[in-house]
């Protein structure tokens, strides 16, 4: 019976992300996390999956823009007389 | 999404010409724009066009702006549009593009290395944040789109859905191929540097 195991493997996969993403009915739920007991390979999926989306988080000089970009950008807005750093 | 400490931009300031709204605004909001097209063009320069063209388009399309999305919305459209406009002035649309909406493939994952337990420092050590940032621009443009909107940037599935003109089924398909594919790059590159220890746990 490995096809119906493997029907029940690609039936969460499709619900992977919204799994992850706490949309997913408490029943739904419920039913994937039995399938996960038994089901390794699943498991390494959602846990890689998970650590996936956690590593992508935006690093800390990408959080402003530089400030050459900046004042060219303000500059060809024609807002130079806003371009003093805000507050 | 929003930054909780500043104001709501004012559409009615904004299209009553108040040059000072519509800096306050670019401030808000360019962040985001320039890492948008940094990620969906890979180098500054495209980026910073990305940049200064969504601003420029803002301005001119400003009187026709009715506020009925929200500031964020309208500029996060047109910096999407923009982006994909330049990148499919660089490299048209290709056949994988094609098939990334529709195909299976990418759906079925066939590497299996649990690499989730080491520590983030190990798993953005040296150039492995590069090799991430590679894997990402390696996505289909349709899914990295949807991917910087929706997983770097946090942007909800139903503003993604506004931005880019989708169902929000919609969005939910490609965010899941998506993630599937950039976790199968990435447990191709973790898996060439696990450690080969045995397991005691
Ligand atoms: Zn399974």
């Amino acid at each position: 019976m490995t096809d119906h195991l493997h029907d029940n493997c690609k039936a969460l996969l499709g619900s992977l992300s919204e799994y992850i993403d706490g949309e997913l009915p408490s029943d739904l739920c419920r039913e994937i996390e039995k399938h996960l007991e038994g089901c390794d390979n699943c498991r390494v999926v959602l846990n890689t999956t998970k650590r996936t989306i956690d590593l992508v988080h935006i690093t800390p000089e990408e959080q402003t823009v530089p400030d050459d970009v900046r004042e060219r950008l303000f500059k060809r807005l024609k807002l130079d007389d806003y371009l003093n750093p805000q507050p | 999404m929003s930054i909780t400490t500043t104001p709501e931009i004012s559409i009615d300031a904004l299209r009553a010409g108040d040059r000072a709204e519509f800096a306050r605004m670019v401030d808000v909001h360019s962040a985001l724009i320039y890492r948008l097209g940094l990620k969906m063009l890979g180098n500054p320069q495209d980026a910073e066009d990305v940049l200064q063209n969504t601003f420029l388009n803002a301005l001119m399309h400003l009187s026709s702006f009715e506020g009925r999305s929200s500031v964020s919305t309208w500029l996060y459209r047109i910096a999407s549009n923009e982006a994909l406009m330049m990148l499919r002035k660089k490299q048209p649309v290709s056949i994988e593009d094609m098939q990334a909406e529709d195909s299976e493939d990418g759906l079925i994952p066939a590497i299996f290395t649990d690499w989730s337990a080491l520590p983030e420092s190990e798993l953005l050590a040296g150039e492995s944040k590069s090799a991430i940032d590679a894997a990402i621009a390696r996505l289909p443009e349709q899914l990295k789109i949807v991917f910087i909107l929706r997983d770097i940037e946090g942007v909800s599935i139903k503003e993604t859905a506004e931005i880019l003109s989708l169902t929000e089924t919609n969005v939910k398909t490609r965010l899941l191929r998506a993630r599937m594919a950039l976790r199968e790059q990435l447990s191709v590159y973790y898996g060439e540097r696990m450690p080969r220890k045995e397991k005691n746990d």
